[in-house]
């Protein structure tokens, strides 16, 4: 599915190296999880994946079922199965949550040459969605993200996850900024999901999501590289003594 | 030639090529009009008000020339039910037009009114415009007031069951069109007024409007896609007691557009919403002059105005709110944005506020910049192409002046359009 093969990336204006050969297989159907410390490239990893500007890929490779991801615009990797839940998702007013979905919908199936969603299907599948994800139909007409609590933005990610039916799915610090219930319903909305085409690749600096999401595979990134893999166990061994005794076996 | 002798042969010229429409009520308004041009003189770069905005084609004898641009598309307002009339070129088209008539508002055209010698719009025509001279010179207006052949005056007595649609066709290339309109809005009456196209290859158009107390004026106009089409309008508009005026205006493209409104709120709690959202591509030059006058207690003024230029297109914003002594507990707003799509575009503005009274609360802000970007790539990350990506981004940014319309349907339809503009391009 997600193949990373030797990725380097800098930042374009500071001329500052931050992946220096990331080396990763996220298979269909896993979920694989991405822990470590601040500063250790996580979050670039996965704006570099979805086409965000300002980076630099200087080496490597990165393709999702074949396609070269890394030559795409960040739309056409959108249409080709790529979703990043956004740490901070962004505000945008004067944009009605439900257009901007109706939009990205019908775009990425315009762009796959499938047949746009009717209004009444489309309206249809988002209603049965965002019940199951405790949206209120409030929260659908109001303009994407505005006026919404930490808690609320998340499931508005995952929401959108959910009716854009991605490939890979990558989750960007998805536990940051919820209470515990909210954690529940993401992660359940999450694990709803997760079937035998798709793949996940969680990023996340706590146990506590993992207890959530039940992730197959576990690495440690430092320093802008993948530095230990292992199964769940290693979330667990991160969770009670820290980084500091893998990073100083890995690196 | 000295600069005052060129002023004035120039707008000699001008006024030599018009005629004055003679005889009946409004006769005298006409001629006191005509002297206040002749005082004045024609604008011309050099006056502070003009600094901006180049006004010689909207001033020279001749009319430049307008392709008449042909959408494709209905008109719009077309899907809701009003009361439709029609100026073709600046003269009213009777067979285009419906029966001036329905209950709770009355209908004449300045035309007929040319040829009473009583008629209620006597003494509202050219009256608010004369008022609006001072302290800044309009002459463009009052050469409207005396040479406008054409126009309604309307009186709002009760709440008429659906909106007046003033619509302005353009059929002629060399086209220019000076009209004049006078709106009554009696005590506790309310009405809707509805105003699109783009009228001419040129077009003076003045509208003056008393709100007596109580009273309540909806206007939305839209201004056509005509990319060559210049036009310079005014809008003057007196406030009594607790009463309401809200103007939204929506401009597409075009080579010149100068809209100004002056607006004096003289009875306590008057409420006055100024707005406007424009977008403009190339050679496009758009200009909103706004003046507010506050001279009652308790009184709140908005000013929204949003541009989104691109393709080397220039956007000026002149607004001032004027606090006079006296005006306690004045709520004063007035923000001027424009959303700046390339490095060749350009915002001009000029926010001010003068204020003689000391117990108020006015604020005003003027930004432009470019599309915020986190914003695009949320959308491009969700799939959403990089032109409907900026388009819903510019959407995103005209909206706070598209919500100061009031009535949800209308807002709708105008949102609607906006989307398939932008979609199309021009």
């Amino acid at each position: 599915m997600l193949e990373i093969k030797n990725l380097h990336v800098k930042l374009e204006e500071e001329d500052k190296q931050i992946l220096k050969g990331v080396n990763l297989t996220v298979e269909a159907g896993k979920v694989h999880a991405i822990m470590g410390p601040n500063g250790s490239g996580k979050s670039t990893l996965s704006y570099v994946l979805s086409g965000r500007d300002g980076y630099e890929v200087t080496d490597g490779e990165a393709s999702l079922a074949g396609e070269d991801l890394l030559e795409m615009e960040p739309e056409e990797r959108a249409a080709a199965g790529v979703f990043l839940a956004f740490q901070y998702p962004v505000e945008i007013p004067g944009v009605g949550n439900m257009t901007f979905l109706r939009t990205a919908v019908n775009a990425q199936r315009k762009a796959r040459g499938e047949e746009e969603l009717s209004a009444s299907d489309f309206l249809k599948e988002v209603r049965a969605k965002a019940k199951t994800l405790k949206i209120d139909a409030d929260m659908l007409k109001r303009p994407v993200n505005v006026g919404f609590s930490g808690g609320e933005k998340k499931r508005n990610e995952i929401l959108q996850m959910a009716m854009l039916e991605p490939k890979m799915c990558i989750l960007d610090e998805t536990d940051s900024g919820l209470d515990v219930d909210a954690m529940k319903l993401v992660s359940e909305g999450v694990n709803a999901l997760r079937d035998e085409g798709r793949g996940f690749l969680v990023i996340t600096h706590y146990q506590r999501l993992l207890d959530h999401i039940k992730p197959d595979v576990v690495h440690i990134m430092a320093d802008g590289r993948i530095v230990k893999t292992g199964g769940p166990e290693l979330a667990l061994e991160v969770e009670n003594n820290g980084y500091a005794d893998i990073l100083a076996e890995g690196v | 030639m000295a600069l005052a002798d060129r002023k004035q042969s120039e707008t000699e010229a001008r006024l030599a090529a018009l005629t004055m429409p003679e005889g009946g009520c409004l006769t005298e308004a006409r001629k006191a009009a005509l002297s206040r041009v002749q005082t004045l003189g024609l604008p011309s770069r050099r006056d502070e008000y003009w600094k901006y905005t180049r006004p010689d084609t909207l001033t020279a004898a001749e009319a430049p020339t307008a392709a008449v641009f042909d959408a494709g598309e209905a008109p719009m307002f077309s899907e809701f039910d009003r009361i439709k009339i029609v100026f073709v070129d600046g003269v009213f088209d009777a067979d285009a037009s419906d029966e001036l008539a329905l209950e709770g508002i009355s209908i004449d055209r300045i035309a007929d009114i040319c040829a009473k010698d009583i008629h209620w719009a006597k003494d509202l025509y050219g009256v608010l415009e004369a008022r609006g001279q001072t302290p800044v010179a309009r002459p463009l207006a009052a050469l409207n007031t005396a040479f406008a052949q054409d126009g309604v005056a309307i009186r709002v007595t009760g709440t008429p069951s659906k909106p007046v649609s003033l619509i302005y066709r353009h059929a002629s290339e060399d086209s220019d069109a000076i009209l004049h309109h006078v709106i009554r809005v009696e005590s506790g009456a309310t009405a809707t007024i509805l105003e699109n196209g783009p009228a001419a290859s040129r077009f003076n158009k003045c509208m003056e409007i008393d709100v007596a107390d109580g009273g309540s004026l909806h206007l939305v106009r839209a201004q056509g896609r005509d990319h060559e089409r210049r036009a310079a309008t005014h809008l003057f508009a007196r406030l009594g007691t607790e009463s309401v005026f809200k103007s939204f205006t929506l401009t597409v493209n075009g080579v010149l557009t100068r809209n100004e409104a002056v607006i004096e709120l003289t009875g306590d709690d008057a409420v006055a919403h100024i707005a406007g959202a424009c977008v403009g591509d190339g050679d496009f030059h758009h200009d909103d002059t706004v003046f507010i006058t506050h001279d009652a207690v308790n009184c709140e003024s908005r000013q929204v105005f949003k541009k989104v230029l691109r393709n080397g297109a220039t956007g000026v914003f002149q607004g001032k709110i004027l606090v006079k002594e006296g005006a306690q507990k004045t709520d004063g707003y007035q923000i001027s944005q424009s959303l700046l799509l390339d490095e060749d575009s350009q915002f001009l503005a000029k926010p001010e506020l003068e204020i003689y009274a000391d117990d108020v609360a006015c604020s005003h802000g003027s930004t432009s910049g470019a599309i915020d970007e986190e914003g695009l790539f949320y959308l491009r990350s969700r799939g959403v192409p990089h032109a409907e990506a900026t388009d819903l981004m510019t959407l995103a940014f005209l909206a706070e002046a598209v919500e100061e319309i009031e009535d949800a349907d209308i807002a709708a339809n105008v949102v609607d359009r906006l989307e398939g503009w932008l979609a199309r391009r021009r």
